[in-house]
């Protein structure tokens, strides 16, 4: 009995006060989008992130066109690094999987070694400033750096984020109770948070190597 | 009409009965699909109310915050009048503290005032009771916003006691000036400013996930968007723009906060001081001005358009009246919020940008006018042979109309890039925004606390109080801005700490005066207007439920004033929109929302 109303155009032709308008509207059932509440909430979350990361991309392509800029050699490891994330992500997915299919132990498992990868990836980022900062490349070295600082910097945060609630997540199947519809949930929203991140990662990634 | 509906209605049952509540005797009600949220339950004093889940307390605590640092904002705005009005008089007043005065006037008002007033505190005290939902959809989260709100202000009131003092770059902050020395507060007062405004970002990131979410995914049965309440519309579209726009001012803080502390050179360009040159080379202040005004311009509309919602609603309440054209107030509201997003630089028309990019905006920007004209004469058509009853919140509403009519038409003057180029350095401007978004939405501000007073506390403000607040400070606020248009227009450019003999100023020292004498009043007025706040709270005139005979459902909850969880054991069914005022066939004056069709059978729907 839902109406979903989807065609913004069409929704505002609606005439609320006309009585076969009223008669369609008793029966709506007040949600306006066939989502959870929790999806939607990461939806937003990432349409608020996309901007920022756009924004930053902007003043990124801005900022390089002046004479200054002196672009960064990307080292091996930030290619392991990109793969390690791809790896995570993989992975992620495989959790999701086997949540799906209430395999938990498996899930279990699978989102352990989703941690670890988090945590090798921000080490290895870190790993790469440590690389830079021996070569002699301060973040106010060059506006180029300061560029990659931040990126780094911004995308390692919401890796930390996302790192938060995947400790809720996976903290919940080491409980002998939990709520299989909002662990699943939890797992399958944070499976797609890390895939945004991945597509964040190669969009700043393929920036820098690109320029 | 009921007829129709046999299967809905052994679905209906079959859903009530397993919940094990009591079906009321009604109309086709449609199964319930959203399941009842979980609600938090405070036990203790704490949780009850100071780390509180309920969006209603979280509204009071965002609205007493904001109130409390709006009346610092308006003491600083004394300062600047003051020093304008009788320069060499006031030996505590010297260059830097009328930048820092400026700055932290125009920064408090615009975003820790009115973006926090009425989408902090209108908003999730009115979201949920007015869409029918028990509380926001994460509870948690919203407590947590309300907490970084409170941080961002403290480190903003911190600001005030560090070496240097605040910021006084004025409140668009402009790289490179901002952070270099011989700005007032460029040592630690920027730095906590830029710090202030993330955190500000993020919890108000935090509430906006909330708004949007409730709003729509949260109604309650038969509310669907084109039957909510404009302030609604007016508090969503709102919300998506804040969440969108906020960004680029995240965006902009975190790059100058670099900047200064670590010396990067996002925004400073090469730069000399006392012939020695500076570190930094090649960034753009241009940029830090595009991101900027991306958010600033969005801002305004933050404000206005909760502000176009409330008092559509107000207007309707108390001319006994529907709204005039609805759907054309939506469309409007939909239409400025996109609007809003695309006219950022005529901000920057005297930057140096090329002339085409000019035109653009300058078309984009008088493009607005329309949707925005629609709403003003709407607003008046419903008014027109409307049942007028001249109570306090009618006042403002009245005042905000005059008041943003003005705002606008020396707006779009403004909006032509020949005409803003001499204009944009001086008092024209200044009177132009503080016209159309300082005492415009002001209006709404007092107009809606007035209006809903009642229903927070159970109790009226005094009248009397009201009306003197209402006529100084409507006419306290052309005494002020009035005579500001002549100023521009003689010259006498803004940002200055002092004219000294300058031939511009010799006509315009008297009205100088004038000006600072009538905001003097005003301000003043205001404190009039907190004392009332204060007293009427435990000594104000009992109101009974819905005094105003609104018809939205936050009047109509079990409890007057609503209690946790708004709606009691049931939540209520809308059978209609929120203004069915005299509808025509029915001796009924209004019908609220949640009034079934069975019960007023002959009410016939009215033509528009």
């Amino acid at each position: 009995m839902s109406k979903k109303e989807l065609n913004i155009f069409k929704l505002l032709a609606e005439k609320p006060w006309e009585a076969s308008q009223a008669e369609i509207d008793n029966q709506h059932d007040g949600r306006t989008l066939d989502l959870s509440k929790a999806k939607l909430g990461v939806r937003t979350i990432m349409v608020v992130s996309t901007v920022i990361f756009s924004l930053f991309v902007v003043s990124y392509s801005d900022r390089m066109l002046v004479h200054d800029w002196r672009s960064l050699s990307e080292p091996w490891l930030l290619w392991i690094n990109t793969a390690i994330l791809i790896l995570t992500s993989f992975v992620f997915h495989k959790a999701k999987i086997y949540s799906e299919k209430n395999e938990f132990e498996k899930a279990k498992n699978t989102l352990l070694l989703v941690g670890f990868l988090s945590f090798a990836f921000i080490t290895g980022q870190l790993l790469v400033w440590q690389y830079y900062v021996n070569l002699g490349q301060y973040v106010s070295t060059n506006p180029a750096n300061a560029f990659f600082y931040l990126f780094t910097a911004l995308h390692g945060l919401h890796v930390l984020g996302g790192l938060f609630f995947w400790a809720r997540a996976t903290m919940k199947l080491f409980t002998k109770n939990y709520n299989i519809f909002k662990t699943k949930q939890a797992i399958e929203l944070c499976a797609t948070y890390w895939h945004f991140l991945l597509i964040v990662w190669f969009i700043l990634f393929g920036l820098m190597i690109a320029t | 009409m009921t007829d129709e509906y046999t299967d809905n209605k052994l679905e209906t049952k079959a859903a009530d009965s397993s919940s094990g509540s009591y079906t009321p005797p009604a109309e086709a009600i449609p199964a319930k699909e959203n399941p009842e949220q979980e609600l938090y339950h405070a036990k203790s004093f704490w949780t009850k109310w100071v780390f509180c889940q309920d969006a209603k307390v979280i509204g009071i605590q965002y609205a007493l915050t904001a109130t409390a640092i709006g009346f610092i904002g308006l003491i600083l705005s004394w300062g600047m009048r003051l020093q304008l009005g009788f320069p060499e008089t006031f030996s505590f007043l010297g260059p830097a503290t009328y930048y820092q005065s400026v700055t932290m006037h125009g920064m408090i008002m615009v975003i820790y005032l009115l973006t926090a007033l009425f989408l902090g505190g209108f908003g999730n005290y009115l979201i949920p009771l007015m869409v029918g939902a028990r509380d926001m959809v994460f509870p948690y989260v919203n407590m947590v916003s309300y907490w970084m709100f409170l941080v961002a202000v403290l480190v903003l009131l911190a600001s005030f006691f560090v070496p240097g003092g605040p910021t006084g770059a004025g409140w668009t902050l402009y790289p490179p000036q901002a952070i270099l020395p011989g700005t007032p507060g460029s040592e630690m007062g920027i730095v906590l400013m830029l710090v202030s405004l993330s955190l500000f970002v993020i919890g108000f990131t935090m509430g906006g996930l909330n708004y949007v979410i409730t709003i729509l995914q949260s109604r309650t049965r038969g509310m669907t968007l084109m039957r909510m309440p404009l302030t609604i519309w007016g508090i969503f579209t709102a919300t998506v723009l804040a969440l969108l726009a906020f960004p680029a001012l995240f965006v902009a803080c975190i790059m100058m906060t670099l900047d200064n502390l670590l010396g990067t050179s996002f925004f400073m360009p090469e730069i000399f001081t006392m012939g020695e040159k500076l570190d930094y080379a090649g960034g753009s202040p241009i940029l830090f001005q595009h991101l900027f005004w991306f958010f600033g311009h969005p801002e305004v509309y933050i404000v206005a358009l909760p502000a176009f919602g409330i008092v559509s609603d107000l207007i309707s309440v108390h001319a006994r009246k529907n709204v005039f054209g609805y759907r054309m107030m939506v469309w409007a509201i939909v239409i400025i919020g996109a609007l809003s997003f695309i006219v950022w630089a005529h901000h920057m028309y005297v930057s140096g940008m090329n002339p085409w990019f000019g035109f653009f905006f300058a078309t984009t920007t008088l493009i607005i006018a329309v949707p925005t004209a629609i709403k003003v004469y709407n607003w008046v058509l419903t008014l027109w042979r409307g049942n007028i009853h001249l109570t306090i919140p009618m006042l403002f509403s009245l005042g905000f109309i005059v008041t943003f009519v003005n705002g606008g038409i020396t707006g779009l003057f403004l909006g032509n890039v020949i005409i803003d180029v001499p204009l944009s350095d001086t008092y024209f401007v200044v009177a132009h925004f503080h016209m159309v978004m300082g005492i415009a939405p002001l209006m709404v501000v007092f107009g809606a606390i007035y209006h809903w007073y009642p229903l927070i506390t159970g109790r009226h403000l005094n009248q009397t109080l009201g009306k003197i607040h209402f006529w100084v400070t409507f006419v306290g606020a052309y005494a002020i801005y009035f005579p500001m248009h002549y100023l521009g227009f003689i010259g006498v450019p803004r940002r200055y700490f002092e004219m000294y003999d300058s031939p511009y100023m010799t006509s315009g020292v008297g009205l100088n005066q004038f000006i600072t004498v009538a905001a003097l009043i005003v301000g003043f007025t205001q404190f009039i207007f907190l004392y009332n706040i204060f007293t009427s709270w435990y000594k104000g005139e009992k109101s009974e439920k819905n005094p105003w005979k609104a018809n939205s459902l936050e009047w109509h909850t079990p409890d007057y004033p609503p209690t946790h969880g708004n709606f009691g054991k049931e939540l209520p069914v809308v059978y209609r929109w929120p203004y069915d005022f005299s509808v025509p066939g029915t001796d009924k004056e209004y019908i609220p929302q949640h009034v079934a069709p069975s019960e007023v059978p002959t009410a016939k729907a009215e033509q528009t």
